[in-house]
Formats: C-alpha cells, structure tokens, sequence
C-alpha cells in the first residue's frame, strides 16, 4: 500500500501525514505538484497547509497545478484520494467535491481539539461506525463549509456527509455546534462513489501518538483495504 | 491594451463575517444610519486588445471568482 502525499508550494502538512502513515506500516512518498503522473500510488494525499500562500481564495491556484489534471482523471477511475484542510480547499476548487469553505463565522483562526461524529456514509476512508465520536484537532480561518440548499440535500440524501462537528457527546444543536459556522454543521464530505474524500479537522495530527491520541488512523486503515481489493 | 474592473462579491446569503463586523464596528463609531456592510474583491485586469470581454468573463467563471460562493461583474474601462 503506497500513498502519495502532493506538495504544494506552501503545503505545511505533507510531513505529518507521510510521518502518520509510515507510523500505519505504510509506504507514504511526496509528490511534487508539477508531476503529471499518480502511476505507483494506490492513494493520494491532498495535506493541508497555505498552497500558494491562500491568494485569491483558498486552494484556488493549486488547484491548476500539473498533478491535478492527474488526481482528477484518477480520482474519476476510483483512485482513493483524501483532502486536509486546504487539501479539502482544493477539491472544492477543483470541482471534485461541491460547495466551497469560506471564511470562519467568527473571524477568528480556530485551532482546537474538536468532537466529531460519525455519520451513516458511503465514504471508503473511514474504519469507524456510525455514531462514532473523535476528537480531531482542527486548524482553519476559511473553513466553514458552504453548499446551496440543493446541493446539501442532495448530499444528505446520498449518504455524502461523513462527519459533522458535534459536542463530546455526539449531540449537534443545529447551526451552532460547528466552529466555524458550516452549514449543517459538516467537517467532511465525500463524492458519490465514496473515494474522494474531503475534511477540515486533521486525523494526521493524532495518529502516531505524539499528541496524546492514535485516533486519527482510523481515517486512513479503511482504505488501504478497498486500495487492495481494487488492485 | 484594455483595462478591465472585475468586481468580485459573495452571493446573497453567504456568510460576509468581514462585512458584518465592519457594519457593527461602524455602529461602535456612532454611524447609526449604516445598514449593510458587505465588502468582496476588485480586480483591475489589463490586456492586449485582442483579449475580449467573454474571455474575460471566463477567467472570472474558471479562476478569479468561485461561482458556488461569489457573483462577478466585468467592465472595459475607458482609458
């Protein structure tokens, strides 16, 4: 199982999650943004950071990057593919998630432990049931999730929301529970097919341990499973 | 050569937490007659002639605004 993790000129995520997922017993190599081909790597990491030092709106400028034109034919082909933080920026820009983060309710830069739950979806990445609560730090100024009305019941209705921010005890008091003010309280979605998957908070921080929680793994064991079945 | 002014703002509805906290902090002045306060991006584009205006207006679609979130409006200004 080999992950490839894209660096973007800004990118200040890609240590820790190829340092995360070597601490899995995986392979994990960069991937320089001006490469043209994924061939080798059965999972791509989009980590999170400031691609392009945030100009003109998150993940904007990135998101034309040679490696995208790749990551999107790919990902059309069911290539597991993952986005942190402003790799989550990206994958909206890029059109391979809906909707768009903008910028928090509050103004501020929120950086904090945050509660997430589980929710019942066709997402690929995750090893945890429904229902589950994690704390996941989260590290964002533009990441309150915006979709129309259309598009989030659609997203609702096919299974497409994969966490939502909650409280310790998994409750959601609607519209006041996120942080950052996303709607419907989303942190993370993904595609129709369940391989493209999109979040704020960052499970690569809490994984090997060093921040006091290995619950971040469980993002990314579940999908070295399908990777294989897929080979 | 062409100038262009590309204005960029949100869309109706979005969330404008810039906007709003002006409005308020306009409030705190002592401006009581103030509104709404929505503040977006204004670009100034300067091109060879041959560049057009639907050209123009497809790089506003494709790069320079997010049309899921924000309205864009272009216009050739008179050197």
């Amino acid at each position: 199982m080999r992950f490839g993790v894209v660096r973007f000129p800004g990118s200040n995520c890609d240590q820790d999650a190829v340092r995360a997922l070597q601490y899995l017993g995986y392979r994990a190599d960069f991937l320089w943004h001006q490469e043209t081909s994924l061939a080798g790597f059965d999972a791509i990491v989009l980590p999170g950071g400031f691609s392009y030092g945030d100009y003109l709106r998150s993940g904007a400028i990135a998101r034309f990057s040679p490696i995208m034109d790749a990551v999107i034919e790919e990902a059309g082909k069911g290539l597991p593919v993952i986005g942190i933080c402003n790799g989550f920026q990206v994958l909206c820009e890029a059109g391979l998630l809906p909707g768009a983060l903008v910028r928090n309710k509050g103004l501020k830069f929120i950086c904090k432990p945050t509660p997430l739950r589980v929710e019942k979806s066709v997402c690929q990445w995750l090893d945890l049931a429904p229902g589950t609560v994690v704390e996941i730090p989260v590290a964002h100024n533009e990441g309150s999730y915006y979709a129309d009305p259309k598009t989030l019941a659609e997203l609702n209705a096919t299974g497409r929301v994969v966490v939502r921010y909650c409280n310790p005890d998994g409750s959601i008091v609607p519209g006041e529970t996120a942080p950052n003010g996303s709607v419907d309280d989303i942190a993370g979605i993904c595609n129709e097919a369940g391989n493209v998957f999109g979040l704020m908070p960052h499970p690569e921080r809490v994984t090997d341990g060093v921040n006091g929680s290995r619950v971040g793994g469980a993002f990314f064991t579940a999908i070295a499973k399908h990777a294989a079945a897929r080979a | 050569m062409k100038h262009y002014e590309i204005h960029v703002t949100g869309k109706q509805g979005i969330h404008d937490p810039a906007g709003e906290n002006s409005l308020h902090a306009l409030g705190n002045l002592g401006y009581e007659g103030v509104t709404g306060v929505r503040i977006g991006k204004y670009i100034q584009l300067t091109a060879e002639d041959s560049v057009t205006e639907d050209e123009v207006r497809e790089m506003c679609q494709r790069l320079l605004a997010n049309p899921v979130i924000e309205d864009f409006a272009v216009s050739l200004r008179e050197a």
